[in-house]
């Protein structure tokens, strides 16, 4: 299934390069727009993949007895990872690199504001450990 | 996947055709409407991509648990 996939979603990128250096020479807004829509097309398609191995990591926490909290904390985190790296992408091949650097620099903000909880229940827990 | 592909041609598609009317109005000494016609496919393909990146951004939010 998954090769079969594959397949479909190389031919899809072989297509849309092609389209885009074509329409790149008259317009290239529209060959912008199409590379963000295969973009979107592609990760649309992927999506039902990440969904199972979500599904499959929040089964084995909840086999392992480990809090719920911070499993949903981590998957907010590569939720954020993923959004920020495609938007960052966009922005980068409509050639604005600042643009693309400052939404890399928000997804790693949010990140770490995502990643207090974890941080400050590690801090506790060692400082717990510690004799005094 | 089918109905995504043709998306894909039609994007291709109006950018062809909209820089081949371009190209005829501005032949005639038309440019103020060339660009009309380039600005309104702009709009049009603009439509059709930000409402598949509003489909892929619920989608997200649904499989991240971003409640």
């Amino acid at each position: 299934m998954a090769a079969i996939e594959i397949i479909q979603i190389v031919g899809l990128g072989l297509i849309t390069t092609f389209l885009a250096l074509v329409v790149k020479e008259q317009k290239p807004i529209f060959a912008f727009m199409l590379t963000v829509f295969v973009g979107v097309i592609i990760f649309i398609f992927l999506i039902d993949q990440i969904y199972m191995i979500v599904t499959m990591l929040q089964k084995i926490a909840i086999n392992a007895n480990i809090n719920m909290v911070y499993v949903q904390t981590i998957l907010k985190i590569i939720g954020i990872a993923y959004i920020a790296e495609f938007g960052a992408q966009i922005a980068k091949d409509a050639g604005q690199g600042a643009v693309a650097s400052k939404i890399e620099l928000a997804g790693k903000v949010f990140i770490l504001v995502m990643a207090i909880p974890i941080i400050t229940a590690i801090i506790e827990t060692v400082i717990g450990l510690l004799p005094y | 996947m089918g109905y995504d592909v043709n998306m894909i041609f039609q994007i291709a598609g109006i950018g062809i055709v909209v820089a081949m009317i371009q190209t005829v109005l501005k032949q005639m000494g038309k440019d103020d409407w060339a660009n009309w016609v380039t600005l309104i496919g702009f709009v049009v393909v603009l439509f059709m991509v930000a409402s598949v990146i509003d489909n892929l951004f619920q989608k997200i939010k649904g499989v991240f648990l971003f409640q």
